[in-house]
């Protein structure tokens, strides 16, 4: 009896020992370079950077949430994803939709989707350019006079043309997910309405969407999550200090990273890690919930 | 009935068509572009660019997808005449191939580890990685910074490198697809007596070839596309990769950026077209965040 014991924790240790080995370069860096870090970056937001390094506790906080710059880069970056994400998600399901329906040249359809992801966004600014500029080719075949034309990039519109640009860029990823989605949907349920004369959006809404709903979701968040980085997108078409609503929070920082304020900096990073946690959370949440309806 | 399903099959085959052209459209025009010379390009697009020099600008800007002659001067001009943006395409490879190559390699490890041996602690610890795969750059970048700034490698490619390296993704993903490698696989190979390491490198990676193509292919696109990580940590314009340099360009070398965005998108999309069904597989599995 206490011989199996001891063996039995004599397994366990070694079990322990070896997943260690296999995961510690991985754990290793990770703890150097994001949790280590991380650490030091919310002991930097709670001091007073600039003398005695004393704790302010939630000051920087405040003083962050006092920042115009800060609050117009939330502001427009929330602007941002509430336009961007709803578009994303049923456009990318109706593409979705169409590549399962017996149509021809699927597969080319789904590479030509596809194929923005590849593309670097720096490769097709330039185009993007020659489209929205004030001279440029859409205000040309809107037909709009010298006086009535709309300067797309250096407006209020140019908002809209970066949620196009993110369109473009991330449609065909998340089709992906909608067709892997679609294709894990029972045949036999979508058989059974068939034979009893159920209509194509009966089908759809009363079955397929409720089998998508965790993909709806889990698309939902990655497109809120890539929403986040569009700061790429803008800095390429506008550069560092855009106009109008592509301040974006990234631009916060970048241009923080240039004053070496620390603190602000830290605190903004804090902010944030903090509101993707809550988004996560969410998210699993939400996964369990509509994951526990589907299989029951 | 039956007319009506053809009718809306019809509806959605045109659709798919427009999409398509609308998709394609900005690659393609990039593409045949970059084989214009550089008075068609001034007189085509001197209207928005305003470039300097003399010429004929055009009072309309003309997008044109087949030039007028096509020729190959401002590939010349770009790749033999000035060696400017070799280097930055060689700063480009030189950051992203250690990150692709490295980071497989040591998720390919944490992902067995992940997949042998579950516990509290494990899955506690791979949801930990999840979170920080999802966090945006405005999150990760502050850490990163700082530690570049104590190991001395702030402003060197090793600020980028380090930190892609042992970025979590790959271990997220390669761990969903080794989860999916039959049990009884590791357990008959246990039997036979193979240590840990001989299972891992005679039957989980074998398994996985596919899986770690996609993932590479993954990591690859997303640095490739780099631009926030550069732009904090490499101050030196000269060490910059020609994902941030290509939007520098300035006004009267239009024609020359077009080519060099054409010759920054040819090694993504040549993956892409070899590639595309373990992209295709890579995207689907992760469906969910959930291990």
């Amino acid at each position: 009896m206490n011989e199996r014991r001891a063996e039995q924790r004599h397994n366990k240790l070694r079990d322990f020992a070896a997943s260690l080995c296999f995961l510690s370069p991985s754990l290793l860096g990770v703890g150097v370079f994001f949790i280590l870090p991380f650490g030091v970056v919310i002991y930097y937001s709670l001091i007073d950077g600039v003398g005695t390094r004393s704790f302010v506790f939630f000051e920087n906080f405040r003083k962050l949430l006092g920042n115009s710059a800060f609050l117009l880069a939330g502001r427009n970056t929330l602007l941002f994803s509430a336009v961007a994400v709803p578009l994303a998600v049923v456009l990318s399901l109706g593409l979705a939709v169409m590549l399962e329906a017996r149509i021809p040249g699927k597969s080319g359809f789904r590479t030509f989707f596809l194929s923005p992801m590849m593309v670097p966004v720096a490769s097709v600014v330039l185009i993007w350019q020659v489209l929205f500029s004030y001279n440029g080719s859409v205000n040309e075949w809107l037909g709009l006079a010298a006086g009535a034309r709309i300067d797309w990039l250096q407006s209020d519109w140019n908002i809209y043309v970066v949620v196009l640009l993110f369109l473009w860029k991330n449609l065909g990823y998340f089709m992906i997910l909608f067709m892997a989605g679609l294709s894990n949907i029972p045949k036999e349920l979508l058989e059974v309405a068939d034979v009893e004369g159920a209509s194509e959006s009966y089908k759809f809404f009363a079955i397929k969407l409720r089998y998508l709903s965790p993909t709806v979701l889990f698309v939902t968040i990655l497109s809120l999550i890539n929403s986040f980085k569009v700061f790429r997108e803008v800095y390429l078409l506008t550069g560092d200090y855009p106009l109008g609503r592509l301040y974006m929070l990234q631009h916060f920082m970048n241009n923080t990273f240039r004053s070496f304020d620390y603190q602000k900096l830290s605190a903004a990073a804090v902010i944030m890690a903090a509101v993707m946690v809550v988004l996560i959370a969410l998210l699993f949440k939400i996964e369990d919930w509509f994951g526990k309806d589907v299989e029951g | 009935m039956k007319k009506k399903r053809l009718f809306s099959r019809g509806v959605m085959f045109l659709l798919c068509l427009v999409f398509s052209v609308l998709f394609l459209l900005p690659t393609v025009l990039t593409i045949t572009n970059s084989f214009m010379s550089e008075s068609e390009i001034r007189a085509n697009y001197g209207m928005i660019f305003s470039a300097s020099g003399g010429g004929f600008v055009s009072e309309h800007v003309n997008l044109k997808f087949i030039p007028d002659r096509v020729t190959l001067s401002q590939y010349v001009s770009g790749l033999i005449k000035s060696p400017n943006y070799l280097v930055k395409y060689w700063n480009s490879i030189l950051l992203v191939l250690p990150i692709v190559i490295f980071q497989v390699a040591i998720a390919s490890v944490a992902a067995y580890s992940f997949t042998r041996w579950r516990g509290k602690v494990r899955d506690g610890i791979f949801f930990f990685y999840v979170i920080l795969m999802l966090m945006p750059y405005q999150v990760t970048l502050v850490p990163n910074f700082l530690v570049s700034q104590w190991l001395g490698i702030i402003n060197t490619p090793w600020s980028i490198i380090l930190p892609g390296v042992f970025a979590p993704f790959s271990v997220f993903l390669l761990t969903k697809f080794m989860r999916r490698i039959p049990y009884s696989l590791i357990e008959a190979a246990k039997v036979d007596g193979a240590d840990e390491w001989q299972i891992f490198t005679k039957i989980c990676l074998p398994e996985c070839r596919a899986a770690l193509y996609s993932i590479a292919i993954l990591v690859f696109i997303d640095y490739w596309n780099m631009v926030e990580q550069p732009l904090i940590l490499l101050k030196d314009a000269d060490s910059q990769p020609l994902s941030v340099f290509l939007s520098n360009i300035n006004s009267g070398e239009i024609g020359l950026a077009f080519a060099m965005a054409t010759v920054y998108m040819i090694p993504s999309l040549l993956l892409f077209l070899h590639g595309e069904e373990y992209l295709v597989e890579g995207i689907a599995t992760q469906g969910s965040v959930k291990g």
